[in-house]
């Protein structure tokens, strides 16, 4: 797996990093909890087809600057000057996690920008049958079992990187579960249900079938409140970062969707 | 030296298996735990224990605010000092507390506090805590990420509103007031001393040093694990050019004093393992909000205070034993000389000029609360007094209207009431 391409782009004056790798048509990947600590063989197996870019949201890891975001507003703000920063003028979206509930404002707020959208167990809705789980009210060092089926796969994905202090690695991995906490903080309801109807471009909703911090039951209702037609997937044996979980399984179903 | 008598009042009848069985005494401690008929006892005892220590002749009573906490029933403080306003008379109100980032508008705490200093004569200092996570982010939902920036506008806004001679318009990132126009305004110009209580960040200690407010580092685990933080403390306001007034100070201590050492251990024993086995049962997942502790606090953590948060953890996971209590030093036990001789040590060697004292604490029933104030008042108190004050000025004790001036509480008689 060689390393993606860096570059850096400014939002609100904070340097946010973009990680490319690839060529062909771009695909935008929005990454979920704790972002993306290092590159993934997910997204190195969609970079075989497509100019993948990776954008950092602000608050998780390459970038700073969550904050000053004080309202979801600011943070649809902030990711579309993002994706403009990044070059992406239209084209595919794939969000996962806090990254999906971004990426779906994106699709409602500005649809000319997405194509086609996958959301990768997207936050954003909330049941109270199944409220998603309280992700900042856990026992320190539950992370690695619920979030993922993979624990040992989770752990080398969020270890500090050669050469850096673990100490200010570990401020780098709290900053990005505040930068979440800031968006989705207490519910994880972002009230997108009343914003989804506005999603009209071809949709995938994955779901890890074994998610323990959002049922996969809410994959059907992404699928009712959508207008453009959307299909469901889950991957079998994944958790919630499904991607990280499963990698081939859930790139071969996104490339399948969106070719 | 200022000696200050502190409720915490915890509720006194949670069950011997209370650690085994539930998982906090915060946040999710089950309702069904409250009995309102013993509330209505024992918020009457806490408010008499109170009363007690100003008529004993504490320089102030101290009260402050937690929320959904099985150790503190006190969601509103201000309720109890605005009685206690009307039931003592020279003593300082201490309002430890009243979590700046909670209230929308912040100036219900503009106007409260400035409600009970005008009925007290200008005897409220006014404490101002960020709150603990359990408090403010999981008991009242607050965004862990905003917290901090929530409450810093929200204290500018409190300022104002006291200050400000005219109507104004605030608007800040989270507030945004057309008018704000506080009636009534504090009779103490041009504000109540403010006192901030925190945790240790050296960010706190800067932003105290610059605004002139006293530091209270209110802490469990008494002197010896405060002495860190206080000698921190001391060393940044030696580095921000500060003098070492004690005054810029106050600590929090657990006190249990008898006539001789032996019947201290005995009568203060139980309700010590109370509060430090069941009280302090705190879940570990309420105690670390990502966001709530700052980037510059986590680099100080890493490098300072690895050994007193895993005290505190492992209090809140095990408990604590007695001999551990008393050998800690968590609780200062002993005859009157000897609590005396260890208090005159804990203000010399952390430099400390406000004393806040708990000495009801736990499952404490009045009558040993009672003893505790009365024999610390009586043996104790002559001993401390005086501490400091050939050399440094309180300049952050109240101002209240003179004695003459005050007006006391005088009840109607009853046949012009009829009229």
């Amino acid at each position: 797996m060689s390393a993606p391409a860096e570059r850096s782009v400014a939002v609100n004056g904070v340097p946010c990093r973009i990680w490319e790798k690839g060529s062909g048509r771009p695909l935008v990947y929005l990454a979920g909890l704790l972002g993306l600590p290092r590159w993934t063989p997910f997204l190195d197996r969609l970079a075989e087809h497509r100019r993948v870019i990776a954008p950092s949201l602000p608050g998780f890891p390459g970038a700073a600057g969550h904050d000053t975001l004080d309202t979801l507003l600011d943070w649809i703000a902030a990711t579309l000057d993002l994706l403009d920063g990044a070059g992406f003028s239209g084209g595919d979206v794939v969000g996962a996690s806090v990254g999906g509930a971004l990426a779906a404002e994106v699709a409602a707020m500005a649809p000319a920008l997405v194509e086609r959208l996958v959301l990768l167990a997207p936050f954003g809705l909330y049941d109270p049958a199944i409220p998603p789980i309280d992700l900042w009210g856990q026992k320190p060092g539950v992370f690695p079992t619920l979030l993922t089926t993979q624990p040992d796969t989770y752990k080398a994905f969020t270890a500090p990187p050669d050469g850096v202090d673990p100490g200010e690695w570990s401020i780098v991995v709290t900053r990005a579960n505040e930068a979440s906490a800031r968006v989705l903080w207490p519910l994880a309801d972002t009230r997108l249900e009343r914003r989804l109807h506005r999603v009209r471009c071809p949709t995938l909703v994955l779901w890890g079938a074994e998610d323990k911090v959002l049922s996969p039951a809410y994959a059907q209702r992404f699928a009712r409140g959508i207008a453009g037609k959307t299909t469901v997937t889950i991957i079998s044996g994944a958790g919630h970062l499904a991607d990280l979980d499963a990698p081939a399984a859930c790139a071969e179903a996104v490339l399948a969707a969106i070719g | 030296m200022k000696l200050m008598w502190f409720h915490l009042m915890p509720y006194t009848k949670l069950p011997d298996n209370f650690r085994q069985r539930h998982n906090s005494v915060w946040v999710d401690i089950p309702r069904s735990l409250f009995d309102p008929e013993i509330g209505h006892r024992i918020y009457n005892e806490f408010m008499d224990e109170l009363e007690y220590a100003a008529a004993m002749g504490f320089d102030a009573v101290c009260v402050n605010e937690h929320h959904a906490n099985g150790y503190g029933l006190m969601p509103s403080p201000n309720l109890i000092a605005s009685a206690l306003a009307r039931r003592t008379s020279d003593t300082a109100l201490c309002i430890m507390g009243n979590s700046l980032a909670l209230y929308n508008p912040p100036t219900r705490i503009a106007e409260e506090m400035a409600m009970i200093d005008c009925i007290s004569g200008g005897r409220l200092i006014a404490g101002f805590p960020v709150g603990t996570p359990m408090d403010t982010c999981y008991a009242y939902g607050q965004n862990p990420s905003q917290l901090r920036q929530r409450y810093h506008e929200a204290h500018d806004l409190v300022l104002e509103a006291w200050t400000r001679p005219e109507t104004f318009s605030f608007n800040g990132r989270f507030h945004q007031l057309r008018y704000v126009n506080i009636w009534p305004h504090p009779l103490q110009k041009p504000h109540p001393p403010i006192w901030i209580p925190g945790g240790g960040s050296v960010e706190t200690w800067q932003w105290c040093a610059a605004m002139d407010y006293v530091y209270c580092y209110l802490s469990y685990f008494g002197y010896k694990a405060g002495r860190e933080t206080m000698m921190g403390f001391w060393r940044e306001m030696e580095r921000l050019g500060k003098d070492r007034n004690p005054y810029r100070a106050g600590f929090l201590q657990f006190v249990g004093v008898a006539e001789t050492r032996e019947e201290a251990l005995k009568l203060y024993k139980e309700p010590a393992e109370y509060f430090y086995g069941r009280c302090l049962h705190v879940d570990l997942r309420y105690a670390m909000p990502p966001g709530y502790s700052s980037e510059a606090t986590q680099r100080q953590r890493i490098t300072s205070q690895v050994t007193l948060a895993a005290q505190r953890a492992a209090v809140m996971t095990q408990g604590a034993s007695w001999d551990e209590i008393v050998e800690k030093g968590f609780v200062i036990i002993g005859s009157p000389d000897e609590v005396a001789e260890q208090l005159r040590e804990v203000a010399r060697d952390l430099n400390v000029g406000h004393l806040m004292l708990l000495q009801q604490f736990g499952n404490m029933e009045r009558d040993l609360a009672a003893y505790n104030t009365r024999l610390f008042a009586e043996k104790v108190m002559p001993q401390l007094r005086g501490l400091f004050d050939d050399q440094w000025e309180d300049r952050w004790w109240p101002k209240p209207l003179p004695k003459a001036a005050r007006t006391a509480p005088q009840p109607l008689p009853r046949q012009e009431a009829a009229e």
